[in-house]
């Protein structure tokens, strides 16, 4: 167990030594540059900590600021996300199982999927003026995609004799869908949620900067830049950062639990 | 308990079309186990899964206690050969047998002992909480045993249940096939390309010609049980019978393979 770990935390510290080591020469580099546009990662540092979290410790730090920014970017972010993911999955299964329904909507969706989501934001502007409606609507239709088509591949292509036992022992149509299409489709359908929040996050902030938003975090980053706040803006590029390395990583553990079977019988073949 | 009338079937049309049965006709009565055998790629598993529902037959019927097969006869299971792909690697042991018996009005914990019973009888009780793929080969072909078992049919189909395991574990299953089916009364068709085996665990074995199969031949097999993987094998009748049907399936020059389709085997 200590020996485990021990090896562990020698591979973390192997592979993150280089983290510290730009941090201080970018440091080192922008204190001897001295330029307003690229101010030194300490800078940065404190003005990240003034903006958003110099809060009281039993809300985290967050300050006011911080709560009003971060909490409606993250709805809309994750209430979209997970529109997209219904949506998406469900369609994407039943179109992965019917062969009809495939031959109909295939070329659509590969029409659908060509158009780069934030070329509809000024529609969407139209449709629903600058409000979190429109946001969201710019990240479901963002990220709808590779949900949606890894959900059709993954219902696709479920093994033939998995499709024959379920019928020769009459499980229902609602037995063969949640024990065996969906568990049989997942691993697929779970590639597809990750790369969808990641996108999420992407248009989660695109959205924001050309929507006109009044708040959330990519509001943030446009007004620090035309404040000429260059710390606050380098502050908030860099917390979108921390925010996509979370989200994967949360996601990567709940898909590591669900898919254990998957990762564990694949390594016995 | 099953009748098959002049079963015919095509794949595909066209002159890409390949004829698989060209009419089978067969009758198995309650509690027979009958063994067929036949070529490599005869069609076999067209007739299995004819009868299974899982193929609409061109031509001819499949009846199941008098009743035409349409879709998968009510208290008929399978064994497939490829146990790996059968079983659902997401679901436990037990919960692979156990996924079946709702059909069977089973509350949850009534599923569970039916699956521990049927675990037991195949010998497998400690791993019920393991995972298939956790498994030997040999194993998981149990637990697909099992799994049928559980299901209590009264017409299982073997398609070729041996066919991925070794020679020993081969023979252990081939007794389990005897011992479970003295247990439940089962009317029980297997199919096989194995010779010995056909004739060791059958009462009858029906021996097919190459495709488009019809039936060549219809033996009873008249050995002394209980059965025994070396007493019984040393039979004058057992070798006699397994020569006979090796010469049906193979011997003779109508049923015997051109070069060419030595070259595709």
């Amino acid at each position: 167990m200590t020996v485990a770990n021990g090896g562990r935390l020698r591979g973390l510290a192997l592979r993150l030594w280089t983290v510290p080591v730009v941090v201080a020469v970018w440091e080192a580099a922008a204190r001897a540059a001295e330029s307003v546009y690229f101010p030194p990662p300490s800078a940065i540092l404190a003005r990240l900590r003034e903006l958003w979290f110099s809060g009281p410790p039993a809300r985290l730090f967050l300050s006011d600021a911080a709560l009003a920014d971060f909490l409606p970017s993250l709805g809309r972010m994750f209430g979209g996300w997970a529109l997209a993911c219904l949506g998406g999955i469900a369609l994407g299964v039943a179109i992965g199982r019917s062969k009809t329904l495939a031959g109909y909507v295939d070329p659509l969706i590969e029409f659908g999927r060509a158009i780069p989501p934030p070329t509809l934001i000024p529609l969407f502007v139209v449709l629903f003026k600058a409000d979190a409606r429109m946001q969201v609507a710019t990240i479901v239709y963002g990220v709808v995609w590779p949900v949606l088509v890894n959900s059709v591949d993954g219902a696709r292509y479920v093994d033939r004799l998995h499709i024959e036992t379920a019928r020769v022992f009459g499980l229902s149509r609602a037995e063969r869908l949640t024990r065996v299409i969906l568990p049989a489709a997942a691993p697929k359908i779970f590639a597809g949620l990750r790369l969808s929040l990641s996108l999420a996050l992407i248009l989660m902030v695109v959205a924001e900067l050309a929507g006109s938003a009044t708040s959330g975090i990519g509001y943030e980053l446009l007004y620090t830049q035309q404040n000429f706040d260059l710390p606050g803006m380098w502050g908030t590029i860099a917390l979108l950062g921390v925010l996509g390395f979370l989200l994967n990583s949360s996601f990567l553990v709940v898909e590591r639990r669900t898919l254990s079977w998957h990762r564990r019988a694949g390594r016995t073949k | 308990m099953l009748d098959v009338v002049n079963l015919t079937h095509t794949y595909g049309s066209g002159p890409e079309a390949h004829r698989a049965l060209g009419g089978i006709d067969l009758s198995v009565p309650e509690g027979q186990l009958v063994c067929v055998v036949g070529p490599s790629g005869c069609g076999k598993s067209t007739l299995l899964r004819s009868i299974a529902g899982l193929v609409r037959p061109t031509g001819g019927e499949v009846r199941v206690k008098g009743r035409p097969v349409t879709a998968t006869p009510d208290d008929l299971a399978v064994v497939f050969q490829d146990y790996s792909r059968s079983l659902f690697p997401w679901m436990s042991v037990r919960d692979n047998v156990a996924l079946p018996l709702r059909r069977r009005g089973l509350d949850r914990a009534a599923r569970r002992t039916a699956a521990a019973e049927a675990l037991a009888a195949v010998g497998l009780e400690s791993a019920a909480a393991k995972y298939p793929w956790q498994l030997s080969g040999g194993m998981q072909q149990r637990v697909a045993i099992a799994r049928a078992l559980a299901y209590r049919p009264s017409l299982l189909l073997m398609d070729e249940p041996f066919g991925s395991v070794d020679a020993q574990t081969r023979e252990d299953l081939e007794d389990l096939v005897l011992a479970v089916r003295g247990h439940h009364r089962m009317t029980i068709v297997l199919i096989t390309h194995d010779i010995d085996e056909s004739v060791y665990v059958g009462d009858r074995v029906v021996v097919l010609t190459r495709a488009p199969a019809v039936v060549a031949a219809d033996l009873r097999v008249d050995l002394p049980g209980p059965r025994d993987q070396i007493g019984t094998r040393e039979l004058p009748a057992f070798v006699h019978l397994r020569s006979e049907v090796s010469r049906l399936v193979r011997g003779r020059p109508e049923f015997s393979m051109t070069p060419s389709q030595i070259d595709k085997e």
